[in-house]
């Protein structure tokens, strides 16, 4: 009897556990992401200020958005921040996996290095680069002492190149992470084929064009997946490196969103910016999945 | 006999925090730098002596930004602190979501009507009602200088924007940094106000930024405030970038920079260093200000409470704040003055006190005008529109004629 019970109950268990355990979560995100995205969405099409309102209004407020030229700063320099940071980590991520993965000495070292900016938060990067970047303290000041009178840098207090600085502290942030990520992918790599190449009599650069950067295919959509929605996002890096200044200079979508939501009691003008972030989001995940999808379909 | 212990033990806990909660008053603020949190500790020190528990919500950050956030989320939730920091036409906008508390039977008790300078209870009412408590009266339109530095440099203290050019100039060749600021958006907007009341005078001001007159904003008198907002940017250095205003009147103490335009918050950083006023730095109005008079006070507004004791303490809080020794003591460690007409002065200093006979004078004159970069003229949405056209001019190569264009656009935003 208790054998035939045994085994009804486990076949319940493993039909329901499963479910039960992942329940919470999923409820949890339906309300918490979903849920809030549609309040959000909601928030977009009224006449919100200081607080929630739910009359609709229509697309006032993104038609507001539109007019407002700070938005436009501020997704100008999203489209400069996000190209630039996702252009220059996966090109130096890649160069330093490379450069990694010819058995050099000291290798678990290096990449405990490389990798290390990734354990602190934008917050301090963003400090750090700050007081490095300011001309009347950081680099531009040792070079001074040094002897070079006439070195200049002064890029964060400057208006028309201060969206570069936070590229450059992004770059050093995230660089090391993706150099994880492919160097991972490279010794994924079955060795044998590239043991074959070289009895072919391939050289090393033409084994790394032909064979292995496109193997790493998968490993590029997960970088890019993970690289464009930290741009995106980016918030807590320009507001410790620039404040998203001087002036309004190196403004970015999540600032504009936070600002007008929060502080300036312009909760549907904000909730409209945010809906626009995640369009955008969509606008180059959506793609980039499909294309994943379909050519794991194909291989 | 057991469970009749437990019963009432169960009972006293559920009871004891609500009696507790009785006589408490919950205050969230941002006054948390040097002066100002003392100036707190003496009203907390005050409430306690009434016997009211005093719960301190300090948020810090962000010129108070921050505090409002969490203050939304408290209302939100329903369960509002006893009084919060707000002030100008906020109280307006927190009035209109019905969230604030009627004070108007202490008023009355306490005679505010004839105690407050009627500029200053508009501010404090919604729809004829008290709903807060005035706490100070800052003046905004402040040139601080170092006299030293102007000694070294053979300049004399500027009373109007030619003779300002021309100390500048010479305090420029003296190798003295002319103007020390930070090129923060608050600060850019402080500047540009000060220098809109010195060009165009009280009603110009009035016109512009009180009442927003869309005509007014983009008129020939905005495009000449911002030429002279221009000239002055020549004379700033370049690492004002983001700098804190306290780092900027640091260069006046030491005598790295000349002069800076701040509201009398800064006095407090010159008495810290141990400077006395009139010998080692000098408050003058800034050129073409004389008589008139930016001003920004703080205020407590007070919330809804649900309980008749919570109802009780505010009531106690509101008396207290406005009590004559209250203002005295709050003012004298944050540098402003108190808004309480009747306060006696014999302890404040010169910069004080002159502030005090400005403001009456210019109140007599009709030159007292709510100060716009700290949140007092106008709506939210407004101000930040209209900062956000001054940050960009000071940081770009806009034209003055594109500049008044674009804030008279910005004025428009409601």
């Amino acid at each position: 009897m208790s054998a035939s019970a045994n085994q009804g109950l486990r076949a319940l268990a493993d039909r329901w556990l499963p479910k039960l355990v992942l329940s919470p979560t999923l409820a949890a995100s339906l309300i918490f992401v979903y849920g809030f995205i549609a309040w959000t969405g909601w928030l977009s099409f009224t006449e919100s200020r200081l607080m929630p309102r739910f009359e609709w209004a229509g697309f006032v407020q993104y038609q507001a958005l539109f007019e407002n030229e700070r938005w436009w700063t501020a997704a100008a320099n999203l489209g400069i921040f996000g190209s630039l940071f996702i252009v220059c980590c996966l090109v130096v991520g890649l160069l330093m996996a490379i450069l990694l993965d010819q058995k050099i000495r000291a290798e678990g070292a290096l990449r405990t290095i490389y990798l290390y900016p990734m354990a602190l938060s934008f917050i301090v990067t963003g400090t750090a680069w700050k007081w490095m970047l300011n001309p009347d303290m950081g680099l531009q000041k040792v070079m001074n002492d040094l002897g070079f009178a006439n070195f200049t840098f002064d890029w964060l207090v400057n208006p028309d190149m201060s969206i570069y600085t936070v590229v450059i502290a992004g770059v050093w942030q995230s660089s090391g992470f993706v150099m994880a990520l492919f160097l991972a992918g490279l010794r994924g790599i079955d060795d044998s084929i590239i043991k074959a190449a070289q009895v072919d009599g391939a050289s090393l650069p033409t084994i790394y064009r032909r064979i292995l950067i496109p193997s790493l295919r998968p490993v590029f959509f997960s970088v890019l997946l993970i690289l464009s929605h930290i741009a995106i996002k980016s918030f807590d890096l320009v507001m410790a490196l620039t404040g998203g200044g001087p002036g309004n200079s190196s403004d970015v979508p999540a600032i504009f969103m936070y600002q007008f939501a929060f502080t300036r009691g312009q909760l549907g003008q904000g909730a409209a910016s945010a809906m626009m972030m995640l369009f955008t989001i969509v606008a180059v995940l959506v793609p980039l999945m499909y294309m994943e999808t379909r050519s794991a379909k194909r291989v | 006999m057991e469970l009749k212990r437990l019963t009432m033990a169960v009972l006293a806990a559920t009871l004891l925090p609500a009696t507790a909660m009785a006589s408490e008053v919950e205050v969230l603020h941002w006054w948390t730098s040097g002066g100002e949190a003392k100036s707190v500790a003496e009203l907390k020190k005050m409430m306690n002596a009434k016997g009211v528990t005093w719960k301190d919500f300090a948020v810090a950050g962000g010129g108070g930004d921050n505090a409002m956030t969490a203050l939304k989320t408290r209302v939100v939730s329903g369960n509002p602190p006893t009084a919060a920091q707000i002030k100008g036409p906020a109280i307006q906008e927190w009035g209109a979501e019905g969230v604030l508390a009627d004070i108007d039977l202490v008023a009355k008790a306490g005679n505010w009507d004839k105690l407050l300078p009627p500029v200053v209870s508009n501010v404090m009412k919604y729809k004829g009602k008290y709903v807060a408590v005035p706490v100070n009266v800052h003046r905004v339109n402040w040139l601080w200088v170092n006299p030293e530095a102007f000694k070294k440099a053979g300049a004399t203290v500027p009373k109007t924007w030619p003779e300002f050019f021309a100390a500048a100039d010479k305090l420029q060749k003296a190798g003295i940094q002319p103007i020390a600021h930070g090129g923060q958006p608050w600060q850019d907007a402080t500047l540009f106000e000060s220098v809109a009341l010195g060009v165009g005078g009280a009603d110009y001001y009035r016109n512009a930024f009180v009442k927003l007159d869309k005509a007014t904003v983009g008129g020939a008198t905005t495009v000449k405030v911002f030429e002279t907002l221009g000239k002055i940017k020549g004379y700033i250095d370049k690492g004002a970038a983001g700098r804190d205003w306290n780092l900027a009147t640091a260069m006046v103490i030491n005598g790295k920079a000349g002069m800076q335009f701040m509201g009398d918050w800064a006095k407090g950083e010159f008495t810290a260093a141990g400077k006395v006023p009139g010998k080692d730095f000098l408050c003058v109005d800034a050129p073409g200000t004389q008589n008139a008079f930016t001003f920004n006070i703080d205020s407590l507004a007070m919330f809804q409470q649900k309980s008749p004791a919570a109802v009780k303490a505010q009531a106690d809080l509101a008396s207290t704040v406005m009590s004559k020794d209250f203002q005295e003591v709050f003012n004298l460690n944050k540098g402003s003055i108190p808004a309480r007409l009747d306060t006696p002065l014999a302890k404040f200093d010169d910069c004080a006190k002159k502030s005090n006979f400005d403001m009456n004078a210019a109140s007599k004159s009709n030159k007292l005008v709510p100060s716009f970069a700290h949140k007092m003229a106008m709506p939210s949405a407004t101000e930040g529109a209209m900062v956000d056209v001054i940050s960009q001019f000071m940081n770009s190569k806009m034209t003055p004629q594109q500049a008044a264009e674009r804030l008279a656009k910005a004025s428009a935003v409601r």
